[in-house]
């Protein structure tokens, strides 16, 4: 007898056509699934009733793999087989993962791809695999609590992700046999768990501090579309650091010295842990530590001790959450909820410290380790058709501008940062010499206005443009971001038809701190970018103009123009050869109008002749 | 002529009904559709229909059409588990034989 849950009124399916549908929260640490049944979103236990997967994958020589708890366990014995905190590593290239590497226990091999592999017992690896194992233990446990095959998932990601961490996040669910129906950002699907989308307009922060990372995005709600303002944080900052802090305290008050080994300090930060955890609720707590030698210490740890002992790193989120205030340009004031995501929120003092600094108290009724994955949950229910159609979809925006290179080494943002996505835009572009038949494309990402201080992200030709004077084809560059926010790019020459595109691929990334990077460096160095752009743009006109007329000189200078004219434009020409090569971008707009006037009689009598040449042999009522 | 809940159905009912924060009770219904004749309906009640009969279980209002009413007399609904799965059973006394799922039914 099959199982049935509740449908919105009239959103009954005909059997085996439930539209099943869940969340996933694919954490660095651990990992959950969550699907709304009868209305409702929750996780979905294993069966040992355990809510949260070890993000954890563990490869056995015979190539069988565990995922989970299993794995985890076996990671203090086997570390360079259990690969853990896989996601740090999604969508990063081998130069990344260079430096990222060093504080990861993997043996690393280069691959053709461009994307590292991890070695292992059971073999090679990428992260993309290894993520892949989670989300197909997450989707086997999925089908099994809701009766059949899921429909379509949404999977969240940092709101820092670039396009090539969420293409790998994409291809990771694909290797899953999953249908991704989007990828939703982390404080955006939280701030969805608490309702907040379907609320008034506002500015909304979300305290993301887990057991190993901590992040802060500020999101504006506006029409019921989530824009990120800012995000910042710290990659390693989090539970475990109170864990270690208690454990140092334990140390010092029982007279366990430095030299306590390894087996010791991992039961010494167990007991820290659940120290931390019972005073949760509990004012104090008794502990009862094994010596080395066998016999035991016993102490107590006070809530009070304890928030001393940890006000040190609640100041350190709070340095970030100052910083994504400052870049959003936004103060305390300016926000309406506070959302706490993350186990380390459980702890009083953090959400003490945390409601006075946004001066409103946090948001902390769902549980914080299982809030993103219902956020998730509750936009998959709706993306999967489960709700009336007058239920809002929600809508994400993309973190940084987007654009192609152009002449001198600028950027055109085709789509602005903060769109809403899917978004498709289109701009058109031409040739720059006579005869050009081919056109190379730049794909770039960031706010500043040079190439060289944005982020590459592709490079493709369009050939096969039919020859043409300079200025004269027309290029049509579209720019298509899906819902997910990836990147197609198009590039079509509209009079031949000819045509050339591009898929964004993973194949480097950046780090979120680049990304964080990126967006300040934009605005502090707004105006220097805005003088550069300048000096580029009179430097490529200077470089056309010079073209079009040594061009046009070596064609008909001789027909039309005496020696002396001939002279006056050609030193005016030189002028402004020199000064392009200098940094005075009005000097050079100068000499470009100099040089147009020199040559404007010239250009007059081209231009006559060249109507004469047209017209020859055609009577006047023809071109009427 | 009724249509019971078992208790632990109701609870469940009546807790799916506060999280989701609006709601006058249960709808029970059969469709005809499925592999075998007739499908099941379980949905919330926003708006009752004049023509509905409203039966009153533990505390919850359940709501059935008429013409399923037929079908479903003397039903009555339970929650259970199977393994990872959980849900709302029929338990039916009209039902003659079902296919190989349990999804859909025959009279």
């Amino acid at each position: 007898m099959a199982l049935l849950q509740i449908s919105e009124p009239g959103q009954s399916t005909a059997p085996h056509q439930h539209r099943l549908a869940a969340g996933i929260d694919l954490g660095t640490t651990n990992s959950l699934v969550a699907s709304v049944r009868s209305g409702q979103a929750d996780t979905l236990p294993d069966a040992e009733g355990q809510h949260l997967l070890p993000s954890v994958v563990r490869y056995l020589p015979t190539g069988e793999h565990v995922v989970g708890f299993e794995a985890k366990a076996a990671a203090a014995q086997d570390p360079l087989n259990s690969i853990a905190s896989v996601k740090r590593l999604m969508g990063r290239g081998v130069e990344d993962v260079k430096t990222l590497g060093a504080q990861l226990p993997y043996s690393f091999v280069p691959s053709d791809s461009g994307m590292p592999r991890i070695h292992t017992a059971g073999g090679d690896v990428s992260p993309v695999e290894v993520s892949a194992e989670i989300l197909n233990v997450l989707r086997a446990r999925a089908e099994l609590s809701l009766g059949g095959e899921l429909t379509g998932v949404v999977i969240t990601v940092p709101a820092y992700f670039d396009d090539a961490q969420r293409q790998a996040t994409k291809d990771a669910a694909k290797l899953a046999n999953l249908n991704v129906l989007r990828l939703l950002n982390e404080p955006t699907a939280a701030a969805v768990a608490y309702g907040l989308d379907q609320k008034n307009d506002g500015v909304i922060a979300v305290y993301d501090l887990g057991g190993g990372t901590f992040d802060v995005s500020i999101l504006r709600l506006n029409k019921g579309v989530f824009e990120v303002l800012a995000t910042a944080g710290d990659t390693a900052l989090g539970g475990d650091d109170m864990d270690r802090v208690i454990a140092g305290w334990i140390m010092q008050q029982a007279g366990i010295g430095d030299d306590a080994d390894h087996k010791q300090m991992r039961r010494l930060l167990r007991d820290a842990c659940a120290a931390k955890e019972a005073l949760t609720d509990a004012d104090s707590v008794a502990l009862n530590i094994e010596l080395m030698n066998g016999s035991h210490w016993e102490g107590a740890l006070t809530r009070a001790q304890l928030n001393e002992l940890i006000d040190p790193l609640i100041a350190q989120t709070l340095s970030p959450c100052r910083r994504a205030l400052r870049d959003a340009g936004l103060k305390v004031a300016d926000i309406s909820e506070v959302v706490m995501v993350g186990g380390s929120t459980r702890v009083p003092r953090v959400r003490e410290r945390v409601g006075e600094f946004f001066k409103c108290s946090p948001r902390v009724d769902i549980d914080p380790d299982k809030v993103v994955a219902i956020g998730a949950a509750i936009q998959a229910d709706v993306l999967a058709g489960n709700k009336p159609d007058d239920e809002m979809l929600l809508l994400d925006v993309i973190p940084l501008s987007l654009g192609i290179e152009t002449m001198g080494g600028l950027i055109e943002k085709i789509i602005p940062r903060n769109t809403t996505i899917p978004v498709s835009r289109a701009q058109d572009f031409t040739t720059f010499k006579d005869g050009q038949t081919a056109m190379a494309l730049h794909v770039c990402q960031g706010e500043r206005e040079l190439v060289s201080d944005s982020r590459s992200l592709a490079r493709f030709e369009l050939r096969g443009i039919p020859p043409m004077v300079a200025g004269a084809a027309r290029i049509r560059v579209t720019f298509q971001v899906d819902a997910d926010g990836l990147l197609g790019v198009t590039a079509r020459e509209e009079t031949s038809g000819v045509q050339a595109s591009i898929q964004v691929k993973p194949s480097y990334g950046l780090s979120d701190t680049e990304v964080e990077t990126m967006l300040r460096d934009s605005m502090t160095h707004a105006h220097d970018d805005m003088g550069a752009r300048r000096l580029r743009e009179q430097q490529v006109e200077a470089d056309r103009v010079i073209e079009a007329l040594q061009s046009a000189l070596a064609t008909d200078g001789e027909l039309f123009l005496a020696d002396d004219e001939r002279a006056r434009i050609e030193a005016a020409a030189a002028e402004l050869d020199s000064l392009r090569r200098g940094d005075d971008h009005r000097a050079i707009k100068r000499a470009i109008e100099a040089v147009e006037k020199a040559s404007a009689d010239y250009v007059a009598r081209r231009m006559d002749a060249n109507i004469r040449k047209a017209m020859a042999g055609h009577a006047v009522e023809d071109f009427k | 002529m009724a249509i019971t809940l078992t208790e632990t159905a109701a609870t469940r009912v009546r807790n799916f009904l506060t999280n989701r924060g609006k709601g006058v009770g249960l709808r029970l219904g059969v469709k005809t559709t499925g592999c075998s004749g007739m499908a099941y309906v379980l949905e919330f009640v926003d708006a009752v229909e004049p023509e509905d009969q409203v039966f009153e279980s533990h505390g919850v209002k359940v709501i059935v059409n008429p013409k399923s009413l037929a079908y479903l007399d003397g039903t009555e609904l339970d929650y259970g588990k199977e393994g990872l799965n959980e849900g709302f059973k029929f338990n039916n006394p009209n039902v003659k034989d079902t296919c190989g799922c349990g999804e859909s039914f025959n009279t």
